[in-house]
């Protein structure tokens, strides 16, 4: 019973994320497609890679022909980012036995990431897994079925409708940052301080690394501010 | 190369730092001051994924992903519900194109 309600709370908790997903999958399907990749290699790459920004490059790299070092390097270098939030989410559910442990952090992504980081409260209660479980589930199916629908069905959304939901995840990034910055202002430096330094970096290396580099040094910095109040 | 075997190597090298640190955690017993820097990585991730992100959802008019932004957070400090906050800057937007 315990897990069948942390299950029913993760989907809650996830819906945004299903919100944001269904469009941009539905894109990426779309674009795979022109791009020349069938329906089973599409559907496959959002089954096996599930990543979203990745996706997109990576499709377009196959259809300008770039060479597969070039492409896997690339993916890696983009992806890299998810082991800074997997070590977050990792250290957060902590208590959790390896076998979930394990699992959940191949459905990490900056969407699950997200939300999953600032719901902590389940890391603490009787099979909490689930609600992690649920919320990564849900993006997971809405992503994969998202690029199947985009593939099958060719471009059924009208423009305005997929351009007004690209302002989707991004407005879900910030409901999720508002509440914890209204309470703590150290948050608050922390998440201008690696807008700033993401925002410098953008210009001079791949967007991959900007973003890495920017999380860490914005939280380190925040650490350091917290010891200085201590 | 197969395409289908360069998404196989895609999705490796994808795997792999996700899975990492479920295996780091296990052996490793981190310090205090490693945990509190671990603990504040959401936030300084959510600033690095909103921000200069979201001036591209329209890429050659970065201002309507401000105004999407903007509209966003008046949302979010009314403590309206996320979804609601989703699809509000998601009307706003719609009407700016």
């Amino acid at each position: 019973m315990q897990a069948r309600s942390q299950f029913k709370k993760g989907l809650t908790a996830g819906l945004p994320i299903m919100l944001g997903y269904i469009p941009i999958a539905i894109t990426y399907g779309v674009l795979a497609q022109q791009a020349g990749l069938s329906l089973f290699e599409l559907t496959s790459m959002s089954v096996l890679v599930y990543a979203g920004a990745a996706q997109f490059m990576g499709t377009n790299m196959l259809a300008i022909g770039a060479g597969s070092i070039e492409i896997v390097l690339a993916t890696f270098v983009l992806n890299f980012r998810h082991f800074v939030m997997s070590l977050s989410f990792m250290h957060q559910a902590r208590d959790f036995p390896l076998r979930w442990k394990a699992p959940l952090t191949l459905g990490l992504t900056d969407e699950s990431f997200s939300v999953a980081s600032i719901e902590v409260k389940p890391t603490k209660q009787e099979k909490g897994y689930y609600f992690y479980g649920a919320i990564f589930l849900e993006a997971y199916l809405s992503w994969v079925v998202g690029s199947l629908l985009g593939g099958m069905l060719g471009d059924v959304m009208p423009e305005s409708i997929s351009q007004s939901l690209g302002i989707a995840l991004y407005a879900m990034f910030i409901a999720l940052l508002i509440p914890s910055v209204k309470t703590n202002v150290r948050y608050a430096i922390i998440a201008i301080l690696a807008m700033l330094s993401n925002y410098s970096f953008n210009p001079f290396i791949q967007e991959g690394w900007a973003i890495v580099i920017a999380t860490i040094l914005a939280s380190f910095f925040g650490t350091f501010i917290i010891r200085r109040e201590k | 190369m197969p395409t289908l075997f360069i998404i196989t190597l895609m999705a490796v090298v994808t795997a792999i730092p996700r899975l990492m640190p479920a295996f780091i955690i296990e052996r490793v017993k981190f310090p205090t001051w490693i945990g509190r820097w671990l603990e504040v990585i959401p936030y300084a991730a959510l600033g690095a994924l909103i921000f200069p992100g979201i001036l591209t959802v329209v890429p050659e008019r970065p201002y309507i992903g401000l105004v999407g932004g903007v509209a966003a957070i008046i949302l979010a400090l009314f403590r309206v519900h996320i979804v609601l906050v989703v699809l509000g800057a998601s009307v706003v937007v719609y009407f700016v194109l």
